[in-house]
């Protein structure tokens, strides 16, 4: 390597001189992003355009009819469609918000003097990698009412559990504490890089300042930990706005329309053979992710840190 | 050095139990149980082990569809993720590298595969018209289409870190740019190379949405949907079923066990930037 650089150097001189030569010769093409964007293009970008005009028709198998904004009116008349809009809000906002809090403490734990600190960090983070339907199978066996493992817990200690996945008003919920049991670690993983980042040098000094461990949280790790936060914030609103996999292994939208998010209601639409009612979804559902995550990101990143 | 807090250790420690463990052992009693005392749901320890009966009944289920699953998912992992890096990293180095008019443009559109949900049935329609819809090579183009803009990210990083003066030594010697990126710059991303592999294998692994969508059909299943064999509404046999779970998690589990590092590297990079 070290002979490398010194003759480097030399070269480059070389090559100041030539320098119309060497752009005529220059190593890097155009031809290399051709088969990413054929791929990318064809299968991304053409379909999240054209979704645009599909929106607009009354859309089955055989063909297509322009019928202009009815798909969107349904979209926003039927009860159960504009619930989902609603749901898939609520959805994102507990999850992404369960995630920074849960997330910014175990990452604080395991960052601290602990016995068992490799053990706890990757049993946090296991569940990441576990497949999402299996997940969610299993905690649909656990939250039985009446004969899951949750429920029969709790009834050892005096409380009648609810039924967590069979009640209305909880069953949306349930599935994001799920979606938290499973995500948690990312998050963590994502504070616990941000936390160890952090200079020793500004605890030292707030230790001679005579500064607690709240102080330190409060006026140290909270703001330097920061971008941290954005990305937590942003990446689980993300996967929130666009959750799928996990509504469907639980709950499939139900009891009655209670979980069905934007996601699960271009699933079912499609299903019915709606498919313009189901792009029209997809068009909504593009347009509340841009409408959120970029004003967000946005604003998060312009803020600069002050300790 | 401050001291360890045992309380709090202790604490942590049951908690983890019973959070993150018990789960995963219900999955594991649960799938050695038989039918009858898997359908209690309970959390106990068997009193009959059906461990092999169980495995057997599964991987047999249905003219061995979880095998066929298994082998589509790994022609579809590896076909996927293979062409996904590579194709990835040509995009990064390009976009690291070269001054044009256009970055700005591609950066945006890598942002937008970040965040933009993907439109399901207009895909399916370029599909049909490309004969590709409900085949296997389809599904691996959607993968790599969806996948592509977190691989660029990840690579584009770490590119920067390499000096542009190699591509200058490269060229002297007589390199052409297949040349100099083959032979020259993809050797040294082997770190990113690793990490993206391991993190995107997962991904697509454990994709149950896409599969759904875009090859739909008992004879091409993937492991995600053969956990559908066993549950239906009135009638689940829950020991095979958690079986089931149980075998399609050993895939990732191995991926922890050997590469946590590098899937720690892949998930966190960019958290500390921002």
């Amino acid at each position: 390597m070290a002979t490398t650089t010194v003759h480097r150097s030399a070269r480059t001189r070389e090559n100041a001189s030539a320098a119309g030569r060497v752009r005529a010769h220059s190593p890097y093409t155009n031809w290399f992003y051709l088969p990413a964007a054929v791929i990318y293009g064809v299968l991304f970008l053409v379909p999240t355009v054209i979704a645009f005009y599909f929106s607009l028709t009354r859309w089955s198998i055989f063909d297509s009819k322009f019928i202009g904004f009815d798909n969107y009116k349904t979209f926003f008349q039927e009860p159960a469609l504009v619930s989902s809009l609603w749901h898939t809000l609520i959805y994102a906002v507990l999850t992404s918000g369960l995630k920074v809090v849960l997330g910014l403490g175990l990452a604080m734990l395991l960052t601290s003097q602990i016995i068992g600190r490799g053990y706890l960090r990757s049993v946090v983070f296991f569940p990441v990698l576990v497949s999402t339907i299996g997940v969610g199978l299993t905690f649909t066996v656990l939250m039985n009412p009446e004969r899951g493992l949750i429920n029969q817990s709790l009834d050892l200690i005096g409380i009648t559990g609810p039924g967590w996945l069979t009640d209305p008003s909880l069953a949306l919920i349930s599935v994001g504490l799920v979606d938290v049991w499973k995500g948690i670690g990312l998050a963590t993983l994502i504070y616990i890089a941000g936390i160890v980042s952090i200079p020793q040098e500004y605890f030292e000094a707030a230790r001679m300042d005579g500064a607690g461990a709240w102080d330190n949280f409060r006026h140290i790790v909270l703001p330097l930990a920061r971008p941290a936060t954005v990305t937590v914030i942003i990446l689980s609103l993300i996967g929130g706005l666009r959750s799928f996999d996990l509504i469907w292994a639980m709950t499939k939208g139900g009891p009655g329309f209670t979980s069905d998010v934007i996601a699960s209601v271009i699933y079912k639409q499609y299903q019915a053979g709606f498919y313009g009612l189901s792009t029209a979804g997809n068009v909504v559902l593009f347009l509340v992710v841009t409408a959120i995550v970029l004003p967000l990101s946005r604003f998060l990143n312009r803020k600069e840190v002050e300790l | 050095m401050p001291r360890k807090n045992f309380a709090l250790s202790a604490v942590a420690i049951v908690l983890s139990i019973v959070v993150f463990l018990v789960p995963f052992a219900f999955i594991v009693l649960t799938a050695m149980k038989t039918r009858q005392e898997a359908s209690l749901l309970d959390f106990s320890w068997p009193t009959q082990f059906r461990f092999v009966q169980n495995f057997i009944d599964v991987v047999q289920a249905r003219d061995y569809m979880l095998i066929i699953a298994f082998i589509n998912s790994t022609i579809l992992t590896v076909a996927s993720v293979t062409l996904m890096v590579v194709f990835g990293a040509m995009v990064a180095f390009t976009l690291q590298r070269k001054r044009s008019k256009w970055n700005g443009l591609i950066n945006m559109f890598v942002l937008a595969g970040l965040i933009i949900p993907p439109a399901v049935v207009p895909t399916i329609w370029v599909l049909q018209k490309a004969g590709l819809f409900r085949t296997l090579p389809g599904l691996i183009l959607v993968e790599i289409a969806f996948g592509l803009a977190f691989v660029i990210l990840l690579f584009r990083a770490f590119i920067g870190t390499i000096p542009r003066e190699l591509d200058e030594a490269a060229v002297i010697d007589g390199a052409g740019p297949a040349r100099l990126f083959f032979r020259v710059i993809l050797p040294l991303l082997k770190p990113v190379i690793v990490t993206s592999i391991v993190v995107q294998s997962v991904a697509v692994f454990n994709d149950f949405t896409n599969p759904l969508y875009f090859l739909p059909g008992d004879q091409n299943a993937t492991v995600q949907l053969t956990l559908y064999n066993f549950s239906s509404q009135y009638n689940t046999q829950y020991n095979l079923l958690f079986m089931n779970i149980l075998l399609i998690t050993i895939p990732p589990l191995i991926m922890f066990l050997f590469f946590n590092r590098q899937i720690v590297a892949g998930m966190t990079s960019g958290a500390v930037k921002g």
